[in-house]
């Protein structure tokens, strides 16, 4: 068999077509370079439109006392200050520039009464602050970037005559590996999903901008796409990850009906007023308010009502508390047999608006529910539970300038596939913006790094390895089938990594993550090369292998519990671990995990909290520093 | 729990194929892709079929069940009786790549021939102003989750083939709508070139586009019609086109439709001055082939790695007449 | 014409899969329009049985009257047509009428799928080989629906002075009907597409227009129901008009509530 590659030269190859993707590309190509777009699905079915919410960026339309070191305190705060604070930072003051700049891409955001973008409530943001599209958010996003990219082609036509003059969308293409020169990006190997045609993209800078890791598990939001693949191809080519452990279980997802397990209620449904209730009909949320959020949360019904419609003089329900906290809250109800039949918590908004109302503020969360699962939500309560959502953890990246750490240049990572923005827990509305603000900056610096260095070379030897096992799962026969192997990955690390983690249960996961490497390693597909979802999901599971492992060895080395991490032998929060992340890397074949210590916080970042705040999450010795910054 | 149903799927490629017959257990609940998912894990790993998120968002696993358009994600098991067999088909008026995935580039190019939001020159991000009211139906459009259905079911391109070139098709009438009811966009034409460019006048109002698109957009009440009425407003109104007559202005040239090359209308160059609206070979990339992608070279070509910056296939110096270059030395008004 | 015969789609022998009862929808169509418009041209060409002069009732297919042979009464705007078996006795209205209802997007819908299987339902073959749409003559004109509607906003308003005339003897069945009539027509002729777009469509910035956007939303309200008021006319109008001529023809007498 002759093996044919297409061979393609760019000068900056993103990989993903998310928010992070496009916007990064739509920067690149603004800054003059050769764009190429790689998109594992069709352009624009990205998993970006599954967030429903908004975005969250500190305009201060609806509240005029909001401002970016508020919206950098929440950051910092819902993270359990494990945030890197210059990633919170430039989120924070960036975003609105961002949102601003979609609405001249043609973005509808839904108005104020004087034309401008209006915010909505969201747990963990003190005001409204996020910019929405009715609870289509995300889908507003896509497209708008979308267009923006269709924009810029026929900008691209009108000078040149071809539309792919300098930005091309790959759709349906996978990139398997990244190829070096010595500690260089040299360029991207993959295939067409579509033919099953080998591809190479040779270029200097790669930005990774493939989303999460969720795929790995039994109950998720996440589509197929989620595989981990940036994830891994970083680590592959020599770059760390960071804080893996921290995987964020949305606190509401449907468990019923089966079918559309997983599938996310926004958390605007709480925002706008519904209400979390066990079997026994009690809101039980207010039971679970901690010590730290004492001050914001109301403590009866009534106070907590009042809030929807006069939010300055009442303190907010706890039902916006942050996520990892209504998750807990869930979890629990549930364990101590307070749930509903099919393992989860009742979520009513039918009995506190009319049903008019709800359909005109979540109009797609009703259409969903009557459609999917013929529930109507403006009559009856849903049933909701945790469902793995989104991987904090990820490529560790200079904030600045989204450049990958670790051994290898040209590298650069955006979105959810970068870690250490969200800290141990991310803000709901917080990724839409994280993906614009950073994957702005990731094209910005990816352009910039192209002028920097010479035209890299591919070589042939690694070519011709990556070639070797991006066809070894057709060629093999008597392996293990690809789709056995995912189920039990996703046992594996539905059971034993889940939202609640112990030391016994960890180690074991790692037992059978490493008994299941060498059967991953010899996997093989039926069928041949044109449209092979066995022979994709074949070469998908050695990077969901390789990311779950650093997630299992990551929630094993991590001996407290934080924001999306909760170990039931160490459940209290521990200031001395709030100063160490744990970066993964790879080598050889092997997974390292080394310890690292977190940035320290500018004095005039950190005089934006009270004292009282940081003396839940600072050690002695911090808070004596802390004590002897002057006073602002 | 499960039971037992019938279910046949279309299986094959461009090259032909056929409905081949299936038992798949069946749980409640459950929806048609569940079942293909199940079919993909026990029967066939190799199924071809396209999906995403699972949750009628994205608008991949648009495909025919029981022939009509639908996505496999939004259609409840529960909607057919238990000995009722189950008809799956990719869509049919797209190429087949294989099984259910069907190749819908056509809508991509579609999308690229429709000019793109415009904003005024003089406002900067975050002046926009915009009321709820003047915003509301482009939103409405805005819904649209692209997932085809209304292309694949509309009569016109699924009936025509011969229609495709000229027939944008329902989803880029409402991507017109929207941008002509943006309160911001500043482009005065596009209900002409929806006219002359888009194919809005084949449109004969059949509505199976609203019938079938999951997201319950008014494709024809809210998009189609309000804008062959924007026609009849500049188009077909007798006393404009009386005046026209009378005055004999369709004599006069009238400016091209194609907002994209045309909005500069095309005039002769004066005396001396360089010809920027003559056709010339466009960008000297790389020649693709007609499926889109490069001419496909052997892993060891002798020169990988070290071709030519301007393609391989290009010799220097270029034919000059190709090149949209003026240089200013040979510029009389200088 | 199956996409079989289509090279590159999937090679699908049957011409459609669907397994419902499509052809139900227009079948019903046809059935219904075929039998209104036969009654239609029946009443038409009858010219008679159109006025009672007891109770000033004329029918909705008579007015106004103007040809030679019309009833004094019944002709408000004087009698200047020639009297011969092919000009409808409402000659100046109903050719307006017809081509507000044959140009109606509603209509227009209904059919081109029942009547010419293009295409007949939703993915289902159309009936023809060739097709260029609304592009071309005869068919371009479909555009000058615009200007049937004004055409029958006016004989909207003839129709009401119709209605207030009869009124003036008191109060029976009759005048129930041609009031209830009138109601329908002025709904399904408000309802139209057309008069939606003038009413406030075709504006850019509705904030701008507050009195032409409370409008909009108003048509936009009948809009949503033009089918179902297309139909309700079609009923009213053939139920006046039969029984107007029951009682011009002396079949039974009003039913009188006041004299």
């Amino acid at each position: 068999m002759t093996t044919r590659i297409e061979r393609h030269r760019y000068d900056v190859v993103v990989i993903g077509a998310g928010g992070a993707g496009l916007r990064a590309a739509i920067e690149a190509r603004s800054a003059g370079k050769k764009t190429a777009i790689i998109s594992k699905s069709l352009f624009g079915k990205a998993h970006t439109v599954m967030a429903e919410g908004g975005a969250a960026a500190a305009m201060g339309n609806v509240n005029s006392r909001d401002n970016w070191m508020v919206h950098f305190r929440d950051t910092m705060r819902g993270g359990k200050f494990l945030n890197n604070f210059r990633m919170a930072e430039l989120h924070a003051k960036e975003a609105p520039s961002r949102i601003w700049e979609l609405e001249t891409y043609g973005a509808l955001f839904d108005r104020t009464k004087d034309g401008r973008i209006s915010q909505r409530n969201f747990g963990g943001h003190e005001y409204p602050r996020l910019a929405h599209v009715g609870d289509r958010t995300g889908l507003e996003m896509i497209r708008t970037l979308q267009q923006r990219i269709v924009a810029l082609q026929q900008e691209d036509f009108r000078e040149s005559g071809d539309y792919d003059a300098r930005i091309r969308v790959f759709s349906e293409t996978t990139i398997t590996e990244l190829m070096l020169d010595g500690d260089r990006v040299a360029g991207a190997f993959g295939y067409y999903r579509e033919s099953g045609e080998l591809v190479l993209f040779e270029a200097p800078a790669v930005v990774l901008a493939t989303g999460g890791v969720g795929k790995s598990y039994k109950v998720t939001s996440n589509s197929w796409e989620y595989t981990g693949d940036g994830h891994a191809l970083a680590l592959r080519a020599g770059a760390t990850l960071i804080n893996m452990e921290f995987l964020q279980f949305h606190p509401t997802g449907m468990v019923w009906p089966p079918s559309v397990k997983g599938i996310l209620v926004t958390e605007s449904v709480r925002g706008d007023g519904g209400v979390l209730k066990n079997s026994e009909g009690n809101r039980f949320m207010f039971g679970y308010v901690p010590d730290v959020f004492r001050k914001q949360y109301a403590e009866t019904e009534e106070e907590a009502d009042r809030w929807y419609t006069d939010p300055d003089n009442n303190r907010r329900p706890p039902e916006l508390l942050p996520r990892d906290e209504v998750a807990r809250a869930i979890n629990t109800e549930v364990k101590e047999g307070r749930g509903t039949p099919a393992g989860g918590v009742y979520l009513d908004v039918s009995t506190r608006m009319p049903a008019e109302t709800i359909r005109r503020r979540l109009p797609s969360m009703y259409h969903q529910f009557k459609e999917l699962a013929d529930v109507d939500i403006t009559a009856q309560p849903m049933e909701v539970g945790p469902t793995c959502h989104y991987v904090m953890g990820g490529v560790e990246v200079d904030p600045d300038t989204t450049a990958a750490l670790g051994g290898v240049r040209g590298l650069f990572a955006a979105g959810e596939v970068s870690g250490g923005m969200h800290g141990s827990n991310r803000l709901g509305g917080n990724s839409l913006s994280d993906l614009l603000v950073f994957g702005k900056r990731a094209g910005e610096h990816a352009a910039a790094y192209c002028d920097s260095v010479a035209r890299p070379r591919v070589p042939t030897k690694d070519l011709e390895l990556a070639v070797a096992t991006a066809l070894g799962p057709l060629e093999r026969s008597g392996g293990d089938n690809p789709y056995h192997l995912q189920q039990e990955l996703q046992v594996v690390m539905g059971d034993l990594v889940g939202i609640i983690r112990r030391e016994a249960e960890l180690s074991e996961a790692l037992k059978r993550l490493h008994e299941l490497r060498a059967r991953v390693a010899n996997v093989s597909a039926s069928g041949g090369r044109r449209y092979n979802p066995g022979w994709h999901l074949a070469l998908d599971l050695r990077n969901m292998l390789v990311v779950s492992e650093c997630t299992a060895l990551a929630a094993l080395e991590r001996a407290e519990s934080r924001g999306g991490h909760t170990r039931e032998d160490f459940p209290a929060m521990d200031p001395e671990w709030r100063r160490i992340n744990l970066i993964c890397a790879l080598d050889g074949d092997e997974v390292r995990l080394t310890r690292k210590p977190l940035p320290r916080m500018r004095p005039e970042l950190l005089a934006l909290f009270e004292r009282g705040e940081m003396s839940k999450y600072l050690t002695d010795e911090e808070l004596a520093e802390f004590d002897a910054l002057p006073e602002a | 729990m499960g039971t037992k149903r019938n279910f046949r799927v279309w299986r094959g490629d461009a090259g032909g194929g056929e409905l081949q017959d299936f038992q798949v257990e069946v749980n409640e609940g459950e929806v048609v892709l569940d079942i293909i998912h199940r079919l993909q894990a026990t029967q066939t790993p190799d199924l071809a079929c396209r999906w995403n998120c699972k949750a009628g968002k994205c608008g991949s696993c648009s495909m025919e069940i029981n022939g009509m358009p639908r996505l496999g994600c939004m259609t409840r098991m529960s909607t057919f009786t238990a000995d009722e067999t189950v008809t799956i088909t990719p869509l049919r008026t797209f190429p087949v790549i294989r099984d259910l995935v069907t190749d819908v580039s056509f809508n991509y190019r579609k999308a690229r021939e429709t000019p793109a939001f415009t904003p005024p020159a003089d406002l900067a991000p975050g002046e926009y102003r915009m009321q709820q009211v003047d915003v509301e139906r482009s939103q409405e459009f805005r819904k649209c989750i692209e997932c085809y259905l209304c292309q694949n079911t509309c009569h016109v391109i699924r009936d025509h083939e011969e229609n495709k070139p000229p027939f944008s098709g329902p989803r880029f009438f409402i991507r017109a709508a929207e941008l002509d009811m943006h309160p911001l966009d500043t482009l005065e034409d596009r209900k002409e070139y929806a006219q002359a460019s888009m194919g809005l006048g084949m449109c004969n109002i059949t509505k199976c586009c609203t019938e079938v698109c999951p997201e319950h957009i008014k494709i024809t009440d809210n998009a189609i019609i309000p804008m062959k009425e924007r026609v009849v407003d500049r188009r077909y109104d007798p006393l404009v086109w009386l005046g026209r007559k009378i005055f004999r202005r369709d004599q006069l040239p009238s400016p091209g439709p194609d907002p994209l090359l045309g909005v500069l209308p095309p005039r002769e160059p004066a005396e001396g001055e360089p010809d920027w609206q003559r056709r010339h070979h466009g960008a000297q990339g790389p020649a693709v082939g007609d499926d889109g992608h490069l001419p496909i070279t052997e892993l060891t070509f002798e020169n990988q790695g070290a071709g030519s910056p301007f393609g391989d296939d290009v010799t220097l110096p270029l034919p000059a007449e190709d090149l949209n270059y003026h240089h200013p030395r040979d510029d009389p008004r200088r | 014409m199956t996409t079989a015969t289509r090279p590159g789609r999937a090679a699908i022998t049957a011409r459609t899969l669907r397994t419902d009862r499509w052809w139900f929808a227009p079948l019903v169509t046809f059935v219904g329009l075929g039998a209104w418009v036969t009654y239609a041209t029946v009443r038409v060409f009858m010219h008679g049985n159109y006025w009672v002069e007891q109770y000033h009732y004329l029918t909705p297919f008579y007015s106004p009257c103007v040809t030679e042979r019309c009833v004094e009464a019944a002709a408000h705007l004087g009698r200047f047509l020639p009297g011969w078996w092919i000009v409808p006795d409402a000659a100046l209205t109903l050719p307006f009428l017809l081509l507000f209802r044959l140009t109606c997007y509603y209509y227009r819908k209904a059919y081109y799928r029942a009547f010419w299987l293009s295409p007949p339902a939703c993915a289902v073959p159309d009936g023809h080989k060739r097709y260029t749409g609304e592009t071309r003559f005869p068919l371009v004109f479909q555009n000058v629906h615009r200007y049937a509607f004004y055409a029958a906003a006016v004989i909207s308003v003839i129709n009401t002075y119709d209605a207030a005339l009869a009124q003036a003897t008191g109060l029976g069945l009759g005048n129930v009907i041609l009031w209830v009539n009138v109601v329908a027509l002025w709904a399904y002729t408000l309802s139209c597409h057309s008069c939606r777009h003038i009413a406030g469509g075709r504006l850019k910035h509705f904030s701008k227009h507050p009195v032409r956007y409370r409008f909009w939303t108003f048509v936009s309200k009948l809009n949503v129901r033009h089918m179902q008021l297309a139909w309700v006319t079609l009923g009213t109008l053939a139920l006046t008009d039969a029984y107007i001529m029951a009682l011009a023809a002396g079949w039974f007498s009003d039913l009188r509530i006041i004299n």
